[in-house]
């Protein structure tokens, strides 16, 4: 038999596509050529998708020039895995009292965890009440504990713990053991697959966070990684849109240029695309179960 | 997993209702104080801001706190106050006009990507493009604000490099207010498009291939077995979670907002939303009354919003609503 020719449509839904996928790839391209370009490339030619003259100096500069860099990335760091490591925790343990099905107070407190899905208080409230009551202002607290318990990972879990035979738990209890017992003991490693789920869903909002870093940290030293980011292109724009081009030129010289604006990038993305195959595995299948579910 | 059948699951809530409520929770105190930790951080960070809604309402002081500050004269002063500004009115009116435009295109590209995807029957061209189109989710907005740099700026910017090649004068973007509204739906859904197309091939996947072979057959073609079959399985998808947009367009995404234009003012005509508002009243100008009117106002009509948009939801499809 011949092969089936491709028809129109079929060529132009793959061009379609393929410009699509290019188009979600090629600054990452642009972003890694930049950082390993030399700065009078980009300064002569602009952004290009592969460099002309390779030059690694902004990755020295980088690490070897500024213990700033190497102090945020320490702080996202321990901001990611502490805020992962308890977010883990907490919610499992809430989802854990919530699914149990003998416990008749597990009604009430679904409802006490949906209600702050449905309302919020908005941002002031919520930033005063960080600041003066809770004192969380220049500490690293300030960029764990906000987002720590999340009512929505609390409902996934527990849905996921549902499902589990009751049984199960009843037979342990048979064999004498608490409830911390069976929590530990066999619900915890019966739901791995949804706590390494959850778990990345948490700690990549961790390391991409910034947002509690703006608001809480003004101490340069606490400073997470994607905040630095963040203040070093501010600033550079910043420097662009003021009027005196002698100032911008004597400034210029002094400031992280432009490969080293991406070399910074490079670095910030860095560790989530060495996870990217796992993340997406995961995520690509916890969210068709989520939608088949309805 | 083990399955177990539905007949060997012994039902365990027999018996309860007639102990007290004081026994009951003695008796499980060990499942309660499994859910104190959590309990007390969503009281603290969202029950706790929750009751300081009141201070939109007073004279905020801070040494006196949310609840020791005295009441506003009138009670909404602070309201006045935000109605007469121009801002606040600019902030509201551009935070339901970009999110409808987020809506609507999301609309398209996701649906359409899903569907485009669905016509493809090469397995490894499928995989590949649609990790790529998932790629830039996993990234921050701050690292998309530098991509958008690099396309963007005046000097080096990619797209200025190619515009002077072709013999044009180069566009200073970041000055361009008019602009923005398309440059930030194109930036969120170069975002997110990956991302929202999975739910929606999801239920494509799900859609039994008896019917399309059967449709064939009649003599269908591929569109026209997209027009007639794909698009209304997808029909309760999309109506489902527009409605849950929908339900948040009071809400922007101050993330992506801030570290696409920050403090570029020159874009504030088209791209201020409530959230940046806020942000700013409370911590550049440290307008708190401003800032908790615009946040209650928000905070309301988001609310009556979402619940509106579940009702609804819940109307066209059970298990869809968040409640």
């Amino acid at each position: 038999m011949l092969r089936k020719r491709y028809s129109v449509g079929q060529i132009c839904i793959v061009a379609l596509i393929s410009l699509f996928s290019l188009a979600c790839l090629l600054p990452f391209i642009m972003v890694v050529s930049g950082s390993v370009s030399s700065e009078k490339d980009i300064v002569n030619y602009g952004y290009s998708l592969l460099p002309r003259h390779i030059s690694f100096d902004s990755y020295r500069i980088l690490i070897l020039g500024s213990h700033r860099i190497v102090d945020a990335y320490i702080i996202s760091i321990i901001v990611t895995v502490v805020g992962t490591v308890l977010s883990l925790f907490v919610t499992s343990m809430a989802a854990y009292a919530m699914a149990r099905r003998s416990f008749r107070f597990r009604n009430a407190l679904s409802i006490y965890a949906i209600i702050t899905l449905l309302f919020n208080g908005g941002l002031v409230p919520w930033y005063i009440i960080c600041v003066r009551y809770l004192e969380l202002k220049d500490t690293m607290w300030a960029m764990i504990l906000p987002p720590l318990a999340n009512a929505f990972n609390m409902f996934l879990m527990r849905n996921f713990i549902m499902a589990m035979p009751e049984d199960l738990h009843e037979s342990a209890k048979m064999d004498g053991a608490g409830e911390f017992r069976i929590y530990a003991q066999l619900i915890v490693p019966l739901a791995k697959p949804v706590l390494a789920t959850i778990g990345l869903f948490i700690s990549l909002s961790y390391w991409n966070d910034w947002f509690l870093g703006l608001m809480f940290v003004d101490k340069q030293e606490l400073q997470p990684l994607q905040l630095l980011l963040r203040t070093l292109i501010s600033n550079v724009e910043f420097l662009r849109s003021s009027s005196n081009a002698m100032d911008i030129q004597r400034i210029a010289s002094q400031l992280p240029s432009e490969s080293i604006k991406m070399a910074l990038t490079v670095v910030t993305i860095g560790p989530i695309i060495f996870l990217y195959p796992f993340l997406q595995r995961y995520f690509v299948k916890g969210l068709m179960v989520g939608a088949v579910k309805g | 997993m083990k399955i177990v059948t539905g007949a060997e699951r012994t039902s365990t809530s027999v018996g309860l209702k007639s102990k007290g409520v004081l026994r009951e929770l003695v008796r499980n105190r060990a499942l309660l104080l499994m859910f104190l930790p959590a309990a007390t951080l969503l009281f603290l960070f969202n029950y706790l801001p929750l009751a300081g809604l009141v201070i939109a309402f007073k004279n905020f002081d801070f040494s006196k706190g949310i609840f020791g500050s005295d009441w506003a004269q009138p009670f909404f002063n602070n309201f006045d106050y935000l109605i007469s500004s121009e801002t606040a009115y600019r902030a509201v009116r551009n935070t339901i006009l970009l999110n409808a435009l987020f809506i609507a295109a999301g609309l398209v590209f996701e649906v359409g990507l899903a569907l485009l995807l669905n016509e493809i029957r090469n397995k490894y061209f499928k995989r590949i493009t649609q990790s790529l189109t998932f790629l830039p989710f996993f990234i921050s907005w701050i690292v998309v604000g530098v991509f958008a740099y690099n396309l963007m700026n005046f000097e080096s910017g990619a797209i200025n490099r190619i515009i002077q090649s072709l013999g044009f004068d180069p566009v200073d973007f970041y000055s361009e207010a008019g602009l923005w509204p398309f440059i930030l739906t194109l930036a969120v859904r170069w975002k997110v498009t990956g991302y929202g197309t999975i739910i929606y091939l999801a239920a494509l996947t799900s859609v039994d291939n008896s019917y399309y072979e059967a449709a064939s057959i009649d003599g269908a073609t591929r569109w026209q077995q997209t027009r007639y079959i794909s698009l209304p399985m997808l029909k309760p998808t999309i109506m489902i979670l527009t409605l849950l947009a929908v339900g948040r367009i009071m809400n922007a995404d101050f993330g992506m907002f801030y570290a696409m234009i920050g403090d570029a003012a020159l874009l504030f005509p088209t791209t201020d939303v409530i959230d940046t508002f806020v942000y700013r009243s409370l911590r550049k100008s440290g307008d708190i009354g401003m800032a908790s009117a615009a946040g209650f106002v928000q905070s309301t009509v988001a609310f009556v919003l979402v619940l509106v948009s579940n009702y609804i939801a819940r109307r066209t499809d059970k298990d869809s609503a968040i409640f």
